[in-house]
């Protein structure tokens, strides 16, 4: 199962990105367990400078964007 | 500890290369023919009066509207192309170990190109202070960042040419170098909310390397997040403005936001704190107003009061300023922004 955090405290691009990784998920039929980090001192433990934040199994993959869904596609079948 | 960051496929070069080669020379093409186009459809397609009330009111709106949507996508395109060579993580490592007032400068320019988003100014915040970069020079970043926005240089530039839009961003970045450097002589470290300081430092992340495909690809999807974002703004914001150009008579502002009215510059920014607007809504109606005589001096601090000193940004940064921090940066930068109106009244 993926573990992926989407870190960002709650404005708009932020639930952006959670929304389009939830329907990039849905679209793939992956079985993935999806946490909004919203906590900043949780966020900071990251290497991160923007959100928002995208994390894939503890990786950092973006930040800063909101990636597009053929990104995270390729981030998810990689 | 470095963690580089994942990257995507490449596509076929010359196929890009040739498809921009038209979309430019498209857009040329249009942007020489809109107000032609627009004279034609009022003033002979519609039969209304030059120089009527809702002739020119039309005129302006079907003028102005393709204009300014066009102008967003080009100049968006340009200037997100110029923002995949920044990053927060370059600036940052850019900004380290520079003294106040070098810093300050060198901060405030790099706010303009630095990609950043209202809601990283925690992290950004957080994460610059934590590798040594002064509380002072931080600040001239963050003030710069917001406030010198390229939506409203673009829509400047549109409406009032380039000598306005250049105003703009050199009174916004002598805001943001004055207030950093005020900031950083009183030395208010201490009124910095207590676990930043206990953070540790994350190590740097490399910046993602980008071949072009993915810049134009990264800048297009960027012109298609802005303007889809501000379009509707700025229909509405052009419609207002083609009403007062139509209907509001000539000097009929100079009374109570001209230059006369000493009090206009500082009754325009205090109205502005608790206002916010994304620059596209303010401008056209700005516009208009300047049109009929209100002085550019106090109709710029109005404009930079709105979106540069933002309620949701303030509350957000109070999850890491403490309440003395948050009045002093406000302040600051609200007699920063004051002064300046009050300049350009007097110099223009």
């Amino acid at each position: 199962m993926v573990n992926i955090k989407v870190l960002g405290s709650g404005c708009a691009n932020c639930k952006r990105l959670e929304a389009t990784v939830r329907r990039v998920v849905e679209t793939l039929a992956v079985e993935a367990e999806i946490e909004k980090v919203t906590d900043y001192a949780e966020i900071m433990k990251w290497p991160i400078l923007s959100t928002p934040g995208l994390v894939i199994n503890n990786k950092l993959v973006s930040t800063g964007r909101i990636p597009s869904e053929k990104e995270i596609t390729d981030w998810l079948t990689a | 500890m470095d963690q580089s960051l994942s990257h995507p496929t490449q596509s076929p070069k010359l196929g890009i290369i040739l498809l921009l080669g038209i979309i430019t020379i498209a857009w040329f093409v249009t942007y020489n023919l809109l107000q032609p186009l627009a004279d034609w459809i009022s003033y002979s397609a519609l039969g209304l009066t030059r120089g009527s009330h809702l002739g020119d009111a039309v005129a302006f709106f079907l003028y102005d509207v393709p204009k300014i949507l066009l102008l967003l996508s080009g100049m968006i395109f340009l200037i997100s192309i110029l923002r995949t060579f920044f990053s927060p993580e370059r600036t940052r490592a850019m900004l380290g170990g520079k003294r106040q007032g070098i810093g300050n400068v060198l901060a405030a320019m790099l706010g303009i190109v630095t990609p950043f988003c209202s809601c990283s100014a925690v992290p950004l915040f957080i994460g610059f202070v934590e590798s040594g970069i002064p509380l002072g020079v931080t600040f001239s970043f963050l003030i710069a960042a917001p406030t010198i926005n390229e939506v409203a240089i673009i829509l400047l530039f549109g409406l009032f040419g380039w000598k306005v839009a250049g105003l703009y961003i050199v009174s916004g970045l002598i805001i943001a170098i004055l207030a950093g450097m005020v900031i950083g002589r009183l030395n208010l470290e201490r009124y910095v909310e207590d676990f930043v300081w206990k953070m540790q430092a994350a190590g740097g992340v490399e910046g993602e390397k980008l071949n072009w495909a993915d810049r134009i690809q990264r800048a297009w999807e960027s012109v298609k997040e802005i303007v889809g974002k501000v379009w509707l703004y700025v229909i509405v914001g052009i419609a207002v403005g083609a009403g007062i150009h139509g209907y509001v008579p000539e000097s009929a502002l100079v009374g109570i936001m001209g230059k006369q009215a000493w009090w206009s510059v500082p009754a325009a920014v205090l109205l502005g704190i608790p206002l916010y607007s994304n620059a596209a809504g303010v401008i056209p109606i700005v516009s208009a107003l300047m049109e009929k005589g209100a002085s550019l001096g106090t109709v710029l601090a109005f404009m930079m009061s709105v979106v540069g000193l933002s309620l949701p940004e303030t509350i957000i940064l109070r999850r890491v300023l403490k309440p003395q921090l948050i009045v002093v940066f406000v302040g600051t930068v609200a007699i920063a922004i004051m002064i300046t109106g009050y300049l350009f009244n007097l110099v223009l």
